[in-house]
């Protein structure tokens, strides 16, 4: 599947026109003969089922022309994606795996710290509002979470830029009271506080919608248990409430709630592209806009198919954790 | 009583029905209601006073007064107007992605579920396929291509062509949808019998399966609009959508961000407009799906 998908992909990446090159050529204008020598040097003058090959499984196996003097003189260096080789950026010559390795920590951070929060909130808003069923609370979750929904994240992100960093002042220092952006005060040595300063806003922008979706969905399997038979029992032994629902109510809502979280996995790191590109955080997201923008290849595969893998390896997740939580589930 | 109301009922069509459930449902009679009021709003845009492409230097970045109820951008032209002229594109992306979705997605569940068996495998292989790609990656990479190259009948920069683009990503829902209908609707009495009196398989799709299962992709294409406006908006907001001088919300959006503390108006308005749209459409596909499902209702309620 995902060996399918990598040919679809590389398709599309390459038959864009202008060219991987365009970026280069773009403050002054190239000489023709630097661009071919460009050309055969990155090896784009092949044809593109070669090219493909070559980002596949590498081209140490044949001679390739390093100097772009026209004649195949030495041999190639590349080890291609399948012996984990994704070659280097045509934007800072940098190996792709590198530039990914810079980023990818500080994009796993935020949505680590953002998913943090969503369930610290997402699960007692959805099991009271459950439990007290149309009730005020209930009510007023339900508008929320349908607002939540709603509200497109990078608008909800120059909100609260506007609120917090332009408008609103710290008392004691008169400056802004949250920064804009970025990850952690450029000139000022590590504290824990700027830290956090700098992850409110992103994640607060980042949190909104998930925990107005979880609650929601937390909400309607929590109901579906709590009108099981095995429920009425647990009741009717003489449990107290909070075992009641802790222990047999809970633990069978949440099931689809670790299912769904799986299959949303990617669907998180695809947000952050937002996030990212709002409060300048130095990630996965912005790194792809910035490949996008510039016809970067090598980093527009690498990030294209790591994603799907990621897609692919989450709905793989969702099945096994959903098996292994429900013992009623078997697969063949 | 009860029984001649019932008789009473059972007269009344499909759309009677849903639209008697419709109503009771007051999340979604307002999200009807504001939509259609913005609807109207957009449509008489032309009435407005001021172009919205031409700029007036002279009435550079005011804020909000009665001559320009939502200011005025960097090159003085007024908001309002542009986000009306920009709610245009938005509306238009919206509903030629729900179209996109349903023409390609309805057909390829309908012959998934009818036909079952290696029809159903390999759609379904690749509706599964299709899902897999990261559609926020490929909606970038794809309107990135397409700003460059010229294809016949879609121009760049139009709004066919960016609901396009979001159509190919985003039919899989509908098509999974209509899979499962037919698949249950299949297994009926009726459609054997429709089968006993020589119908063939087409006729039998559209004529007797198809309207069974329209509850559901009514749904669904009322939340796809939502879908497709937002996404429209976010391509926009990060530069890969409808580009300037073009107004769409996403990219008035993204252009305001560098205003923000000095001219908040020009950020604020926009994302508005995208805000009580999405929320409008989300409360009637909500009171809609209420409406075509009536078990799930009673069953909300506590009564079944």
């Amino acid at each position: 599947m995902l060996f399918l998908l990598s040919i679809v992909l590389f398709a599309l990446v390459n038959i864009a026109p202008g060219g991987p090159l365009a970026g280069y050529g773009r403050s002054r204008r190239m000489k023709p003969e630097k661009r071919e020598m460009l050309m055969r040097q990155f090896g784009l003058d092949k044809s593109l089922p070669v090219q493909y090959v070559v980002w596949l499984i590498g081209n140490d196996w044949m001679s390739v022309d390093a100097d772009g003097d026209g004649i195949a003189d030495s041999h190639g260096t590349r080890r291609g994606i399948l012996r984990g080789d994704f070659g280097f950026s045509f934007r800072t010559r940098r190996p792709v795996l590198d530039e990914i390795m810079d980023r990818l920590p500080n994009t796993v951070y935020l949505m680590g710290v953002t998913f943090a929060i969503v369930f610290v909130f997402a699960i007692p808003i959805g099991i009271i509002s459950a439990v007290k069923q149309y009730s005020l609370f209930d009510i007023a979750v339900s508008t929320f979470s349908f607002a939540g929904q709603a509200i497109p994240e990078f608008w909800f992100g120059l909100i609260l830029i506007l609120i917090f960093y332009a408008r609103l002042d710290n008392p004691l220092t008169g400056e802004s009271l949250l920064p804009s952006g970025g990850m952690y005060t450029l000139e000022a040595s590590f504290s824990l506080w700027d830290r956090i300063k700098h992850l409110i806003l992103p994640v607060t922008t980042g949190a909104l919608g998930w925990i107005a979706w979880y609650s929601r969905f937390l909400r309607s399997s929590m109901l579906d248990v709590i009108h099981q038979a095995y429920i009425v029992t647990a009741r009717a032994k003489g449990l107290r409430e909070r075992v009641v629902l802790g222990r047999h109510a809970l633990k069978n809502a949440l099931i689809p709630l670790v299912t769904m979280v799986a299959v949303d996995l990617p669907y998180l790191f695809a947000g952050a592209v937002f996030i990212e590109m709002i409060f300048s955080w130095p990630g996965m997201g912005r790194l792809y806009y910035q490949a996008a923008l510039q016809r970067d290849y090598p980093m527009l595969m690498a990030t294209l198919i790591i994603s799907a893998g990621i897609m692919i390896f989450s709905n793989l997740l969702a099945d096994i954790i959903y098996a292994f939580l429900d013992p009623r589930i078997h697969y063949d | 009583m009860k029984t001649s109301d019932r008789t009473e009922r059972r007269s009344e069509g499909l759309a009677a029905d849903v639209w008697r459930r419709f109503r009771r449902h007051p999340g979604a009679v307002a999200g009807l209601l504001v939509l259609s009021l913005l609807m109207l709003v957009i449509i008489l845009a032309g009435f407005s006073p001021y172009d919205p492409e031409k700029s007036d230097i002279l009435s550079r970045l005011q804020p909000p007064s009665w001559k320009h109820p939502m200011g005025t951008d960097p090159l003085g032209r007024d908001l309002l107007t542009r986000v009306l002229y920009g709610g245009r594109i938005s509306m238009l992306v919206g509903l030629m992605v729900v179209a996109i979705t349903l023409v390609i997605g309805v057909p390829i569940g309908a012959a998934a579920g009818y036909f079952g068996g290696w029809v159903d495998n390999v759609l379904m292989r690749i509706t599964d396929a299709a899902l897999t790609l990261p559609s926020l990656l490929v909606l970038i990479l794809l309107s990135a291509i397409l700003h460059e190259v010229e294809i016949p009948f879609f121009e760049r920069n139009s709004p066919m062509t960016i609901a396009l683009v979001i159509g190919l990503l985003s039919w899989m829902t509908t098509a999974r949808l209509v899979r499962a209908s037919f698949l249950t609707i299949r297994e009926r009495d009726f459609i054997t019998a429709a089968r006993s009196v020589g119908a063939g398989n087409l006729r039998i799709m559209t004529r007797h399966i198809l309207p069974n299962a329209i509850g559901p992709i009514i749904v669904e294409s009322t939340l796809e609009m939502g879908y497709a406006i937002m996404q429209e908006s976010g391509l926009s907001f990060l530069g890969f959508g409808i580009q300037p001088p073009t107004p769409s919300w996403g990219n008035l959006l993204g252009n305001a961000q560098e205003h923000l503390s000095k001219h908040p108006w020009l950020a604020i308005f926009p994302g508005l407009m995208i805000f009580v749209v999405i929320i409008s459409v989300n409360y009637i596909g909500d009171g809609l799906r209420d409406a075509f499902d009536p078990f799930k209702v009673l069953k909300q309620v506590g009564e079944v």
